[in-house]
């Protein structure tokens, strides 16, 4: 089995990324603040003004480790590829799939429903550990909702639109009762629906934020693998979108990004002090919350359970490659069908 | 696994200085300096090969020692730390 590896943040303003020798140099107010050996780093995520020698940048190409880059708010601005790795006839099993309307809509359908019983997990974990402080009620309704969609998705007929129709009435379904999930510092962290982009409360600060981490972790996985995560099935392809890093990220969100939030929230990690809004309206989260937000994100992929498809015990950080490597698979032949990630 | 390295390499030559160098060299490419001769490398048992065998390529065994420890890879509870330089966790959450 692949070792989890670690994953490097860099958020202080101003540093530079060297190579020595086989390690990365982080160099700070010049002094090295750290240095650490490529081997046990799986991808460097830098944020802000953050610079990177074209050696290290070389280096990490041929071991495999992603660089990205984003602002120092999160949003994604770039990352660093090097040489197409992988195999070539996959990738083109991949591309002919996704031209396949029928195959790209029973792929999609599989990760749906897992998303959709993942979401349904999250609300039944609240009515069980919760139930007296929520409206039980509401939460129970939705729950029974998205258990309606996934009787509907057990047809094998639905194209893809009908698919993305069913899983945006979810997805409004689930946030609409997300706010119940939120069991602590209730006045300040207020939810009422999905936005982004820019992101108008804390807590959609903090899932977009959630959200691009996992799209970093994800987008590294599938590249290990040799596929190509421009290339979704249920999102289409368009330039500069990752679609199947987002098809398969879907499985996780509620289980990795949403769960981290509310307990982020709920646990009362972070608090109001942390966000500022600004003139837009656009809500920013300043560099202690954000550095808390990494910390927890970081400590949850060490966690382990045990795999419901290999029944192999994996740490949280190492599912996106375990389900990078199982669509591989699937495409390849090797399996039947594309097993997603369902949470017990 | 987690492996200490420590080495002693007699330094009093120009030849010595350059094997002391390239000892360190090696180490820090796989491990972590906690202490002036000593390291810790989070490797696995492929990367502990390539170490170990650059490793005993360059100390003159007339002159030097090397020691290795082998922690196992449940080893956080059999490791403490006392005083300053108190080093990172190199599987915990790296944020700078």
């Amino acid at each position: 089995m692949k070792r989890h590896l670690n994953t490097l943040f860099v958020t202080t303003q101003g540093a530079y990324l060297s190579k020595d020798g086989e390690t990365v140099t982080i160099k700070a107010d010049g002094e090295v603040k750290l240095r650490v050996p490529i081997h046990t780093v799986g991808g460097i995520v830098c944020f802000g003004n953050v610079g990177c020698s074209p050696y290290l940048m070389g280096f990490c190409a041929e071991q495999g480790v992603s660089i990205s880059f984003l602002t120092e708010h999160g949003k994604f601005l770039a990352k660093v590829q090097g040489p197409v790795s992988g195999n070539v006839l996959l990738r083109r099993e991949q591309y002919r799939r996704a031209d396949n309307p029928e195959q790209s809509a029973n792929i999609a359908r599989m990760i749906l429903i897992a998303k959709i019983a993942n979401s349904r997990s999250v609300l039944r974990r609240l009515l069980r550990d919760h139930a007296s402080k929520v409206k039980t009620k509401t939460v129970d309704q939705a729950a029974q909702r998205l258990t309606a969609a996934i009787e509907r998705l057990q047809d094998t007929e639905l194209t893809l639109d009908t698919l993305r129709g069913i899983e945006g009435e979810t997805a409004s379904t689930y946030f609409g009762v997300f706010d119940n999930l939120i069991t602590a510092q209730k006045s300040n962290f207020i939810f009422d629906k999905r936005n982004r982009r820019p992101p108008l409360d804390k807590v959609n600060c903090l899932l977009s934020f959630v959200y691009t981490l996992l799209m970093h972790d994800m987008r590294a996985a599938l590249e290990v693998v040799g596929l190509d995560p421009a290339v979704g099935f249920l999102h289409r392809d368009r330039p500069g979108r990752y679609g199947l890093a987002l098809d398969l990220m879907e499985e996780f969100r509620p289980f990795l990004a949403d769960r981290l939030v509310l307990s982020l929230i709920n646990l009362r990690k972070v608090n109001e002090k942390g966000f500022m809004a600004k003139e837009s309206g656009a809500v920013w989260m300043d560099d202690e919350t954000r550095k808390t937000v990494l910390v927890a994100y970081q400590e949850r992929k060490q966690k382990e359970l045990i795999h419901p498809f290999l029944k192999e015990k994996v740490t949280l950080g190492l599912l996106p490659w375990v389900q990078a490597l199982l669509m591989a698979r699937y495409l390849r032949g090797d399996i039947d069908g594309y097993p997603p990630f369902v949470w017990k | 696994m987690f492996v200490v390295v420590s080495y002693d390499v007699a330094s009093d030559e120009r030849s010595g200085q350059r094997r002391l160098r390239r000892v360190a060299r090696a180490c820090q490419n796989f491990g972590q300096r906690v202490q002036y001769s000593v390291f810790e490398c989070i490797v696995d048992p492929a990367q502990w090969v390539l170490l170990k065998e650059r490793l005993i390529s360059e100390i003159d065994p007339k002159k030097d020692s090397l020691r290795f420890y082998y922690l196992g890879s449940n080893w956080h509870r059999r490791v403490e730390h006392v005083g300053t330089k108190k080093p990172i966790e190199q599987d915990g959450p790296l944020i700078i």
